[in-house]
């Protein structure tokens, strides 16, 4: 008996062996875990080990910072320096040097709002009037003529605030034509349905490029003599209804999701159409849908990048603007990459937001 | 009160109960008309703008500026064409130089998403980290700004013909494109495309028959190998017989630029690359999700009833994958065909690019838009028809 349970406490004072725990453990478990996973490992670090020094080599220790492009000539790295000298330009465009603040802060005002509105405890009714009013601010610090401020023609917008605001603008009137559409395509009445149906499938049936072209060349014989509409806003309508289309889709996928009992408790209410839908169907619609619509206001970001094919100064175009100088031909890699850089923060911070919502709102249901 | 309520029930008394306003049926007809009203309005007012517009510009509505001289060169085509040709020809070239970047980009996007999905859910934390990475940051960057750096790469960093990089012999890199050797055209090689043909033919009757005879005996057939073995043995046996021709045409320096062999341009290598590389990212996620979405429990249940590992991947793992995957898969698919549009910004003559060229040479704007629009509705009816038949074949038969 005492033997037998000393053999036990000893057993149930072993610890796992070292190669099992710890740093150790990890690292056998997932990086040495069979001779074809080792292969794999090593294969992989000779590769990073050739490709990674190099690129740092090229991106900071050889690079230069603020030289003068013949400088940057001479040296081996990556020339940032097209970036620091003509950070203005590329950013701001054509917009005057001296009113620059004015779209400074309508994107920090833009950029103070998304942070705000991250936050799920924060939606509301209030929420909405403040997008609104900053919406309104925005559009303000941009084109000027009130308050004193300096007017700013619309050929003069370019660059960042030109990229952020085809998108944020697009979002914003593409989603109540995009609802619309949406319940159009539920909708019992056949001539309205297939309106609905036709728009959507054709507008998701052509590229952007297509509707861009339409809007730059098609869309000044649209309208009759003596009428002009700015470039701009000739994109941004396209871009609008290219975007409507999809976000029409996304709300029908939530509209199909919600189940027929609430169509049919909300109609024993008495509630009629305009109220059921406002009251009952289309808030849970468009809550579920939240993750998915993010995912199309991305796209949208990133889909702005197209007007420079029409010849938009966007931020794409500035880039490519400062490229054309004789002065810092030769760099495009270093400028793109910046500008893919700025891309992938904002398009990565909105992914992993919709990431977080969709666990977040799929934990509360 | 019971006697009103049983009154208006009865439908004979409807009409005069209820007016015509809050009759829900009636209401519905007087909204249709009114929006298709609004529509056919609003239609009419761009039309006639339009016809005035175009009066007064003086530019000839219709289809018949196809058939004039298009007086543009086009940089690549997979059929023959001049300047002097006439425009129709010259669209058709676009939507061929268009169906080859998205045939070839499409094939490239399936095999790397599905390589790099696969790797995101690999057991070693380096791969799937990496994919991680690449999934990431190439879903997140406009392929726009994708296409423009790698044109960029091509003609800034590589040499000039004269210092042809040559990984391999007989393959140049420079900023003209790669050229790669090419055997010299033989009447022997279109028997092996015939070959080729008739091997798959061969195939699939041998799958049918393989599959019945499982049904009736349950005796297994090798058809993977035997499928491989014709696929590969039927073309290089007639090659073969053929006399085995090995004359290869080799790319060589004349003057600036190769003569000889294979050319890819920088324009297409660039929009190829820069499709693939933004698709396959949307791929990776589509297949990673495919595989995902597959329980562990039937892999499990797969081994118990003793499946090998090629089997249960085979006959459990991908019908019900795929089933998740396709239809994201084809839609990723034509998206790929939409942003070949891209093109024109890089100079790669694709439908749109020249379409374009046709608008600005003719000013036939309304005509060369609703060209594209067409040729692209198209390619996504297309699609969609295949879709449908798709999910048709594939949809769960529920006992």
């Amino acid at each position: 008996m005492e033997k037998e349970k000393s053999i036990l406490s000893d057993e149930s004072n072993i610890r796992p062996p070292a190669t099992q725990v710890g740093v150790l453990g990890w690292t056998k478990k997932n990086l040495f875990d069979g001779p074809w996973n080792t292969a794999l490992t090593l294969l992989i670090l000779f590769f990073l080990w050739k490709v990674i020094p190099p690129l740092i080599d090229w991106f900071f220790i050889e690079s230069r910072w603020a030289s003068t492009s013949a400088e940057c000539y001479a040296a081996d790295g990556a020339c940032w320096s097209i970036i620091t000298y003509n950070i203005r330009f590329i950013i701001f465009g054509l917009f005057p040097p001296h009113l620059q603040w004015r779209p400074l802060t309508a994107m920090l005002l833009l950029a103070g709002m998304l942070f705000y509105s991250r936050d799920r405890r924060h939606w509301g009714k209030g929420l909405g009037y403040a997008w609104a009013v900053a919406l309104f601010v925005m559009g303000l610090l941009m084109k000027g003529g009130l308050f004193g401020l300096a007017p700013v023609e619309s050929t003069q917008w370019s660059g960042l605030p030109l990229t952020l605001m085809l998108s944020v603008f697009g979002m914003v009137a593409a989603y109540p034509l995009g609802v619309m559409l949406a319940l159009g395509r539920r909708s019992g009445m056949p001539a309205i349905k297939s309106l609905s149906v036709v728009y959507i499938e054709m507008i998701r049936g052509v590229p952007l490029i297509s509707l861009l072209f339409m809007s730059s060349v098609m869309f000044p014989l649209f309208l009759p003599e003596g009428i002009t509409i700015n470039k701009i806003l000739r994109a941004q309508v396209a871009i609008i209804l290219f975007t409507a289309a999809y976000i029409a889709e996304v709300v029908r996928g939530g509209l199909q999701a919600i189940s027929r009992g609430q169509y049919e408790a909300a109609e024993s209410l008495g509630l009629n159409y305009y109220q059921q839908m406002r009251l009952i169907i289309l808030p849970q619609a468009l809550k579920i849908v939240i993750p998915p619509t993010v995912g199309i206001l991305i796209s949208a970001f990133k889909d702005t990048s197209l007007v420079v094919i029409i010849a938009l100064y966007d931020l794409l175009k500035t880039t490519q603007s400062v490229l054309s100088n004789p002065k810092w031909m030769g760099f495009s890699a270093e400028a793109y990459i910046f500008i893919a850089l700025i891309y992938f923060i904002c398009c990565y911070a909105m992914a992993s937001y919709s990431r977080r919502l969709e666990r977040e709102l799929g934990a509360n249901t | 009160m019971k006697t009103e309520s049983a009154e208006t029930n009865s439908p004979a008394d409807m009409p005069s109960a209820v007016p015509f306003w809050n009759d829900p049926d009636k209401r519905a007809v007087v909204y249709q008309i009114l929006a298709l009203g609004m529509v056919g309005l609003l239609g009419y007012y761009l039309f006639s703008n339009t016809l005035a517009n175009l009066e007064r510009q003086s530019i000839a509505t219709g289809f018949g500026f196809m058939d004039k001289e298009a007086a543009f060169e086009i940089g690549e085509s997979p059929i023959p064409y001049s300047a002097a040709d006439a425009y129709a020809r010259a669209l058709l070239v676009g939507v061929l130089n268009t169906l080859k970047v998205s045939f070839i980009g499409i094939i490239f996007t399936v095999l790397l998403g599905t390589f790099v999905g696969i790797s995101k859910l690999s057991g070693n934390w380096l791969l799937a980290k990496l994919s991680g990475i690449y999934i990431e940051v190439l879903q997140d960057i406009p392929v726009l700004l994708q296409l423009f750096f790698w044109y960029t790469i091509f003609y800034e960093i590589l040499p000039s013909p004269r210092q042809a990089v040559s990984p391999f012999a007989g393959v140049f890199l420079s900023n003209r494109g790669l050229v790669f050797a090419v055997p010299h055209y033989h009447p022997v090689y279109a028997l092996m495309g015939i070959a080729f043909l008739g091997a798959w033919a061969g195939v699939f009757l041998l799958r049918k028959w393989a599959r019945q005879r499982q049904e009736m005996t349950g005796r297994i057939f090798p058809v993977v190998r035997v499928s491989l073995l014709m696929l590969l043995g039927l073309p290089i046996g007639v090659w073969i017989i053929g006399g085995a021709p090995l004359s290869m045409s080799v790319p060589a320096l004349t003057g600036f630029n190769f003569k000889g062999g294979m050319n890819i341009s920088p324009e297409f290598a660039a929009l190829l690359l820069g499709l693939v590389l933004y698709t396959s990212a949307f791929v990776a996620e589509i297949v990673r999700a495919g595989i995902q979405s597959v329980s562990h429990g039937q892999t499990e249940a797969a081994m118990a009833i003793g499946l090998r590992p090629g089997q249960i991947l085979n006959l459990v793992i991908l019908p019900q994958a795929l089933r998740v995957i396709i239809p994201p898969l084809t839609s990723q698919m034509l998206n790929l065909t939409k942003n070949s549009s891209l093109a024109v910004a890089i100079g790669y003559p694709d439908f749109v690019s020249v379409a374009n060229t046709t608008i600005n040479q003719t000013g036939q704007a309304i005509e060369g838009v609703a060209l594209i629009m067409i040729v692209y509705l198209c390619f996504s009816l297309l699609t969609s028809l295949f879709m449908n038949w798709y999910n048709k074949k594939m949809a769960l038969v529920e006992r």
